[in-house]
């Protein structure tokens, strides 16, 4: 970025500069840590100046918004356009009690929809499973067929807001009942905006909510791209995602790497499939975890946009600069949150947004301070969207583009961050990609040793949590937490077993009939999903019939 | 640090070997949250004790069968899914009716703190919450869960 000359005078004066005024301090009194390192526990420098950045091309690196390799930004006027989305991921109880909660979201400014669904929904089970007992409604939303889904969505147009699902093993068949219900709204498909989570790997690495092993899940991926490719052209395909490997405890490096790998393999997918590249890449889009360590985040979110880039036009040949482009959502670092002191949550989720903001992200999702406790209370998600809403309109961070670019030391961290990344893509391509990786446990074990590593860091008191292992309280101010009603799930298995009563049941036979039939073809399974959907064949009832011809997957509980 | 000699005196002392103490770690339900499961398998292996962890999405059933399989003196059980309530209890309950009511059953995960007395009073000996160091629950075990006869 300078001039050769003058980066060699100020590497000479850098130098002096540690020999005469640095020295002379550090040996009154020496620095606090004998080592400085990342939450990552990545060594940092005392101080990053233009030297660091000898070799640096301005061009090649960073180029201006909106231009290729996108490292400042994916748009050209990015905030000064548009801010990002302000997205929070709602989902409790039942239909009725979600769709209040987004009606309320809705009211309070919130421009985009994100649904959380319970656990025997993601799962692939229905409420009156005996896999389900005790769970009904408790980490999210109960949807077990298309009868709910109508209720969730219940006076929201869904031409008008997109709606963002976290749903991956069981994605098809929620998105044939979301399909389904825009049918009854009379909304036709292409004027369907939003995003189905549908990020199979990382499930088996990290987040762990499969229903088929991986090659079957695979196969389904890549149905819904070449369907949505051809009828729902505005509808992100796959939020490939970043956020549950970071809070199974990998590194940022771990994060940017494996997340990138798990691009590769989905593109690689649509390919194989017969799908020309400019027409899915476009609506693949990313979900990264805003962590504590400031700048270190920044970094990786800027070397995502670079590495994306690089590898879909170089690697893939993409000619479209839309499937160049790395699009991405961000929630803050669930946890980083503790039970400790909760309040002073509040202040780590602001930090965490500000990281995001700062380093382009598209939608965001900031934690409530109650959720290491609790589900969020409607008090504790309101504090969470206006934290947002104080980056937007007060703090000057959506300003300027790429506020931190240039930093040296942001820019030194960005480098870093894309060689060590793609090293680890290099080993998971030796491995046959990452498919093969994840069949072996490889991600999953870089990230349980992670994991281990820094909670001995924690325990030893070598990293710092405030009301944790540093500035404890006795006496704490306890906050209001968000209770599930255990009534919940009676009424839901009685909800279900209405449904399963008055549906034309042949119907559904011969749809379930069609649909496992067809999973032992070639063809798309999405046509035959919507039809069963529309006859209010239930989730469970889907996944079952699938189960039979696809097989299932347990956890091989490596530790 | 006990010397070589001494520790071989030590050993040689003792009328039977003692065997180890052995511990599962469970994860019932259908959460996907494992990190703190492993954490502590780990550290808990690392310690010196036995350890068998069952994997995700345990049903009470299976947690149970396991413990009696492998013939474990405590059970550590990881939920963060909310349907502690139920799970916890049902699990100690199947222990009983296959006799192992004498097997410590400790849990850990997001759990409320009014939640834990109600699983304390239905048999579950201890419930650690977040922030816990390894160090404290490998003192906790270390204490707590003696061999079974």
């Amino acid at each position: 970025m300078y001039d050769r000359k003058k980066v060699r005078k100020i590497s000479e004066d850098k130098r002096r500069w540690e020999k005469e005024t640095l020295a002379r301090v550090l040996s009154r009194s020496p620095e606090r840590l004998s080592r400085f390192s990342t939450v990552s526990d990545e060594e940092m420098a005392a101080l990053y100046s233009p030297d660091v950045l000898e070799e640096f091309d301005y061009g090649r690196q960073l180029s201006f918004p909106g231009e290729y390799p996108y490292t400042r930004g994916v748009q050209p006027t990015m905030y000064r356009g548009r801010l990002w989305t302000m997205r929070q991921f709602a989902g409790y109880g039942s239909a009725e009690d979600t769709n209040a909660r987004f009606k309320f979201l809705l009211a309070q400014g919130q421009t985009g929809l994100s649904t959380a669904f319970h656990f025997p929904t993601l799962m692939g089970y229905d409420s009156d499973s005996p896999r389900a007992k005790g769970e009904v409604g408790k980490c999210g939303v109960a949807i077990d067929s298309l009868k709910d889904m109508e209720i969730l969505f219940e006076g929201i147009p869904l031409d008008k807001v997109t709606t963002s699902m976290t749903i991956n093993g069981p994605a098809a068949m929620i998105f044939a009942m979301y399909l389904a219900v825009a049918e009854k709204q009379g909304v036709p498909f292409d004027k369907l905006g939003g995003t189905i989570q549908n990020d199979i790997l990382k499930e088996y690495i990290a987040q762990h909510a499969w229903v088929f092993p991986p090659d079957p899940s695979m196969r389904i991926i890549t149905d819904i791209i070449a369907y949505c490719s051809d009828f729902v052209p505005k509808w992100n395909t796959i939020s490939i995602s970043g956020y549950h490997i970071r809070e199974a405890g990998s590194t940022a490096v771990q994060e940017l790497a494996f997340t990138i790998a798990d691009g590769i393999a989905y593109v690689q997918a649509g390919i194989d499939a017969g799908v020309p590249v400019d027409k899915f890449a476009p609506r693949l889009s990313y979900f990264f975890n805003a962590h504590v360590d400031f700048f270190e985040e920044i970094a990786k979110y800027r070397a995502a946009r670079r590495m994306w880039a690089r590898i879909m036009k170089e690697r893939f040949k993409a000619k479209d600069e839309n499937s160049w482009k790395l699009r991405f959502h961000t929630q803050t670092a669930g946890c980083t949150l503790t039970a400790q002191q909760p309040i002073n949550n509040v202040v780590r989720v602001a930090l965490q947004a500000l990281a995001a903001v700062l380093g382009g992200t598209q939608s965001l999702h900031t934690n409530s301070m109650d959720e290491t406790l609790a589900l969020p209370t409607e008090h504790a998600a309101t504090i969470a969207l206006r934290t947002q809403q104080i980056i937007a309109e007060e703090s000057g961070a959506a300003n300027s583009i790429d506020p931190m670019g240039g930093s040296f030391l942001v820019e030194k961290l960005t480098d870093e961050m894309e060689e060590k990344a793609m090293a680890y893509i290099a080993k998971i391509d030796a491995m046959g990609g990452m498919v093969n990786a994840v069949k072996r446990g490889y991600p999953q074990r870089e990230i349980a040793d992670a994991a281990f590593h820094f909670q001995r860091l924690v325990d030893a008191g070598a990293k710092k949590i405030v009301g944790v292992n540093c500035y404890e309280m006795q006496e704490e101010v306890p906050i209001p937490l968000l209770k599930i009603d255990e009534a919940v799930e009676k009424r839901q298995v009685a909800r279900t077993r209405e449904v399963r009563r008055k549906r034309n049941s042949k119907k559904v036979t011969s749809c379930l009939d069609a649909l496992k039939e067809a999973s032992l073809s070639n063809a798309n399974l999405m046509p035959l999903l919507l039809d069963a959907a529309r006859e209010y064949a239930t989730l469970g009832e889907i996944c079952d019939a699938l189960r039979e011809t696809m097989g299932t997957y347990t956890d091989p509980a490596m530790f | 640090m006990a010397s070589a000699a001494a520790r071989i005196k030590e050993t040689a002392g003792r009328k039977k070997p003692v065997r180890k103490v052995r511990i599962l770690i469970g994860k019932p339900g259908l959460d996907g949250h494992d990190r703190g499961a492993k954490i502590i398998a780990r550290a808990l292996r690392d310690a010196g004790f036995e350890v068998i962890y069952t994997g995700l999405h345990q049903t009470p059933e299976m947690i149970a069968n396991a413990a009696s399989q492998e013939d474990v003196d405590g059970i550590g059980l990881s939920i963060l899914s909310g349907a502690h309530n139920y799970l916890l209890p049902r699990i100690v309950e199947m222990l009983r009716d296959k006799k192992m009511g004498d097997v410590v059953v400790f849990g850990g995960g997001i759990i409320p703190d009014d939640d834990i007395p109600k699983l304390k009073k239905k048999g579950v000996d201890r419930v650690f919450t977040p922030g816990t160091t390894l160090q404290e629950i490998v003192d906790y075990v270390r204490e707590r869960v003696r061999p079974r006869k």
